[in-house]
This record gives structure tokens, C-alpha cells and sequence, in this order.
């Protein structure tokens, strides 16, 4: 069987982000881009599904600007077998990206779709699910176990209580959580091995999908900051600060 | 037209956070939307629908009694609120795991947006979001016929649990979908307060150095009835459970009174607490970046200071 992921391109998660000044997002010039943490462990967790033999190909999708194709690297170097790109410079919200996967799931028949849960730029958490909507499978979101046997995928999933198990018909969609696994990082000659593996192109066109945003970002801005306060010098002190000033205990 | 609200529950229950998006609701409806009903989608979960009938402000509560939707399971419930939708104007669920799981799977089986983690209502079709981490907020305008949505329930004060007397109306789904089956839970066991609606949380991170050392904190919880919480270094480290971690990715919390301890104070941290009223912050690296937001700082070794104030506390508590 095919595993598909998806990967976002997004701001690194190290860099401490700005809001522009005209207040119509974050700067993104200049400012380091990587791969969506949670798509990488969605990655690896492909990657590890075809190093057991449960799958033989991984397809990386990513879906946007002409650099996105280098997060599809990435992934390559990482160890997935080939790209897809959907290439375009309007603004994507989940449910297009949804809608383009889909598409692209329609042509590649994957049995497996795996997903970061949430982007770290955007903080949706929603594209995992809205494809299996779109697609009238199953999903599992926020993965911390995934274990595929005879038709069916078994998921342990992070939730608000502790951890629950479902079991999913085979298509399925599964969304990553951080405990699922510890990305590899990609070795020299793989890198350079990924520079050859090819990356399918379409235009949103081309797939017969409308990206049209559905929602306007009518400004961004700064929250406000929270100022530091005072060192206490003893636990003493801390406990009195706590009762008499703060009044919290 | 009306405003339909997800209930989380146990079937028993009503968990709290329903309680903050009735709060969102009702801000809703401040801003010009309609009556605020309730939907209680569960097995044997007649106790809920009366606990959530008497939440104040409710004009109603749907209950969808069905051994599908018992555990919540996101291929059956979607169905169900879809049937739904074309009565309402907006439906709106918790942002807890639960409700993460099941609106985006709504709202692209109505075509929509769905409108993530609102901290702010501006209009009936205007909301302020967090992005990235909540170092920026960004107010957006849905087009979309129905809006879904998902609340952040510390940015809106929880209704009152009391007061109302609902109607309760049962409504039909067509249950399974018979795509995926709930196989168990493993959720952890606490005497203390969950951590979303705790009064005053105290957590740890990587400094607690083994999950053993944790038992320093609950010592220090019990005496105030605090929640223990945890950053993502510490359940990495299998120190504590997913279910502790606090931040971008885990819960996000804003207690009246928050603890970190041995916790440098990551942005993906500080995203979960940094609403907190009082935050103090316990850690024996001086530049710790956690200092930068806390009201009151103690630079120090926390397995001399953490029993020191378990002794402070119980002298001031006698």
C-alpha cells in the first residue's frame, strides 16, 4: 500500500515572530522557514511503516508557493519516495488544502494519509480532519501509537483525560501528536539522493479545486505583553508576596 | 437564528469548558445571534442533558441518546450536527480534544471554515484567534452561511452551571457510521481539579529531572488545591502524562495563580500559561526566559526550595 503525508512549509519554530507593521500578518522575509513539526513526525512515521514492510512507497504533498517544494525535499532527504506539489500564491486555508489533497488522494489511491495535527504558524488543527470528511474516511487525530494490521489501522490517541484507543477502517487518516516518534534527521547523501527523486506539479486548476479563502484576515496584532515582576529573595518571602499582595492564596 | 453549543461530557456531566462556550454564546448573542441551545450527543446521557438544561441562559438541549455516539467518535457525531446546521447560524464547541477532533470534520462536510480557538468575539461573523502561539492575534471575517467554531475557554469566563431550565428535546442521528469503534481509555486518575479549571495550577519541567521528584509538587498542590501540570521537556522525558502538558500544542490554561517550576520558559510554554493572573516562576538559571513574564521570580535550587514552601504553606495554613 502508498502512505501519503503532507508537509507545511511555516516559520522555524525557534524564530520569535513579528507582527508587521501595517498589521496585515507576521514578517515572514528574511525569517527562517522550515518543515511543520508535526509533519515531520508524520514523515517518519511513513517512512517507518515502509521500513516494516507494511508500506512500499511514501508520496510527500505539500501544497503553495514555489518554496514549499523545498519542505517536498525535505521530506525526500528525510526518506519519502517522491513529490507532489500543488503549486500556488493564494493564500491557503485547511479546507482548501483539504480539498487538494483529496484530489490528489483520488489519483494516488494511498490506504494511509498521515498528517501533522496543527501547524505551528496558523494553529488550525484542522486539515486532517476535514479531509477524512471530504473523503468519508475514518480518522485518528493526535497519534501517539499507530500499528496497521489486516484492514485496519489501531491508534492511541492523545486526549484531554489521558489516552484512547479506536480502531479505523482501512483508508484511513491519521493526524500526529508529539509523542509518536522522533524524526530522523536527514543524512549528506541523502540530501543529495533527494535533489533526483521527482516532484509532480499541478496548479489547483489543474486538479478542478477553488481555493478561494473563506475567511478574511481583517488585521493581525501584537497581544498584549506581559511585564516581568519582582525576584523574591526566600520562600518566605514568595508565600507572604502570594497571601498580602498578589492575594491568590 | 439560534446558536448551537457541543456539550463535553461523561454522559453524567457536564464538563466545565461547555460552560465557557455557552459564555461565548452568549456573547453571540450580545452581538445579535439567537437563543443559545445545547447538544448532548451520548450513550445513557440523560443525567448530562439535565445538567446542561439548567446552565444558565440555555433556551434548550437537544439529546442524542445513541450507543454510536457514546464515546464520541467523530464519524458518528459529524453526521448528526450536519442534520442539524441548517438551523442554526453558528455551532460552536469547546476547544478541547474532544471538540478538535469533531468540528473541522463538520465544517468540511457543511463546505465551510471552521474558526479555530476564538479568544474574542468582535461580531456575529467577525472573531479574534491566536496565531502562532499567541505571539500575534488575528481578527478574521467568515463568509461562510454557517459558522463553526471552536472556544478557547480561558478567554471567556465560564457561564454560570445553574439558573436555567431548559426544555430537552430528543433528536435522532443515523449513528454509526460504522467506519471506526472505540477500543479503550486509559485516562489518568486524580483527586486534584482538572487542569482547565483549576484555581491555581503548579507545574514541572525538564529541572524535576524523573517523575519521581514529581511527588515534591503534589505536596505542594495538595496544600493548595492546585492542579499539576507539566511542560512538553517533562512529558517528553516520560517524567508525567500527555494529559499534564501544558502550551501551544497542550492545554491552555489561566489559572489565578500558576507555578512553573524548573520550566526555562519555552515560547510553545508560555503560550499555554501566559494568561495566567499570577505567575511565579521557580528556577535555578537566573536568565531563564520564564522570569521575562513572571510577577514573581525565586532564583534557586528547586529540591531545597519546593520543600521549603510545602512547610511554609502548612505554617500559614494552620
Amino acid at each position: 500500500m502508498k502512505a501519503l503525508v503532507a508537509v507545511k512549509r511555516v516559520v522555524d519554530y525557534n524564530v520569535k515572530v513579528r507582527v508587521k507593521a501595517d498589521h496585515t500578518g507576521v514578517e515572514t522575509a528574511n525569517v527562517k522557514m522550515s518543515m511543520n513539526p508535526f509533519d515531520e513526525i508524520a514523515v517518519e512515521e511513513a517512512l517507518r511503516l515502509r521500513e516494516a514492510g507494511t508500506v512500499e512507497e511514501v508520496i510527500a504533498f505539500s501544497a503553495g508557493i514555489q518554496q514549499c517544494q523545498e519542505t517536498i525535499r525535505t521530506a525526500l532527504a528525510m526518506g519519502a519516495d517522491r513529490g507532489v506539489l500543488v503549486l500556488t500564491d493564494v493564500e491557503l486555508q485547511p479546507l482548501a488544502v483539504a480539498k487538494l489533497l483529496k484530489a490528489v488522494i483520488e489519483k494516488e489511491a494511498p490506504e494511509i494519509v498521515i498528517i501533522g495535527k496543527q501547524a505551528i504558524d496558523d494553529d488550525c488543527n484542522q486539515t486532517g480532519q476535514m479531509l477524512a470528511a471530504l473523503l468519508g474516511w475514518p480518522q485518528a487525530t493526535f497519534a501517539s501509537k499507530l500499528t496497521i494490521s489486516n484492514g485496519s489501522a489501531e491508534v492511541t490517541r492523545e486526549v484531554d483525560g489521558g489516552l484512547e484507543t479506536v480502531k479505523l477502517k482501512m483508508p484511513a487518516v491519521v493526524t500526529t501528536d508529539l509523542r509518536l516518534n522522533e524524526p530522523r534527521y536527514a543524512s549528506l547523501p541523502n540530501i543529495m539522493k533527494a535533489k533526483k527523486k521527482p516532484i509532480d506539479v499541478f496548479s489547483p486548476d489543474d486538479l478542478g479545486v477553488d481555493v478561494t479563502p473563506r475567511l478574511v484576515t481583517l488585521k493581525v496584532e501584537e497581544p498584549v505583553k506581559r511585564q516581568g515582576g519582582v525576584k523574591v529573595g526566600s520562600v518566605e518571602e514568595l508565600v507572604t508576596k502570594l497571601k498580602t499582595e498578589a492575594r491568590v492564596i | 437564528m439560534s446558536v448551537l453549543v457541543v456539550a463535553e461530557h461523561d454522559n453524567k456531566s457536564v464538563k466545565p469548558a461547555t460552560l465557557n462556550a455557552v459564555a461565548a454564546a452568549a456573547e453571540l448573542g450580545t452581538a445579535g445571534a439567537g437563543d443559545i441551545h445545547i447538544l448532548v450527543a451520548g450513550e445513557d446521557c440523560r443525567a448530562a442533558a439535565d445538567a446542561a438544561a439548567k446552565i444558565a441562559g440555555v433556551a434548550k438541549v437537544l439529546i442524542a441518546d445513541d450507543a454510536a455516539y457514546g464515546h464520541g467518535l467523530a464519524e458518528n457525531v459529524a453526521p448528526l450536527l450536519v442534520s442539524l446546521a441548517p438551523q442554526y447560524s453558528h455551532l460552536l464547541a469547546p476547544a478541547t480534544t474532544q471538540g478538535k477532533n469533531l468540528m473541522p470534520r463538520v465544517a468540511a462536510l457543511l463546505d465551510v471554515m471552521q474558526i479555530s480557538d476564538i479568544s474574542g468575539v468582535v461580531s456575529t461573523d467577525t472573531f479574534v484567534r491566536p496565531i502562532y502561539a499567541g505571539n500575534a492575534l488575528a481578527t478574521v471575517q467568515s463568509k461562510d452561511p454557517v459558522k463553526v467554531i471552536t472556544v478557547r475557554g480561558t478567554a471567556f469566563p465560564p457561564g454560570e452551571a445553574e439558573g436555567g431550565s431548559a426544555s430537552v428535546e430528543a433528536v435522532g442521528g443515523a449513528g454509526s457510521a460504522g467506519l471506526s469503534e472505540f477500543v479503550k481509555a486509559e485516562l489518568s486518575k486524580s483527586e486534584r481539579p482538572e487542569l482547565t479549571s483549576a484555581r491555581v495550577i503548579i507545574s514541572g519541567g525538564r529541572g524535576m529531572q524523573s517523575g519521581d521528584n514529581f511527588h515534591l509538587l503534589e505536596a505542594v498542590a495538595d496544600k493548595l488545591g492546585a492542579a499539576v501540570g507539566a511542560s512538553r521537556a517533562a512529558v517528553d522525558a516520560g517524567f508525567v502524562p500527555n494529559d499534564y502538558q501544558v502550551g501551544q500544542t497542550g492545554k491552555i490554561v489561566a489559572p489565578e495563580l500558576y507555578i512553573a517550576v524548573g520550566i526555562s520558559g519555552a515560547i510553545q510554554h508560555l503560550a499555554g500559561m501566559k494568561d495566567s493572573k499570577v505567575i511565579v516562576a521557580i528556577n535555578k538559571d537566573e536568565e531563564a526566559p520564564i522570569f521575562q513574564i513572571a510577577d514573581y521570580g525565586l532564583v534557586g535550587d528547586l529540591f531545597k526550595i519546593l520543600p521549603e514552601l510545602d512547610a511554609e504553606l502548612a505554617k500559614t495554613q494552620k
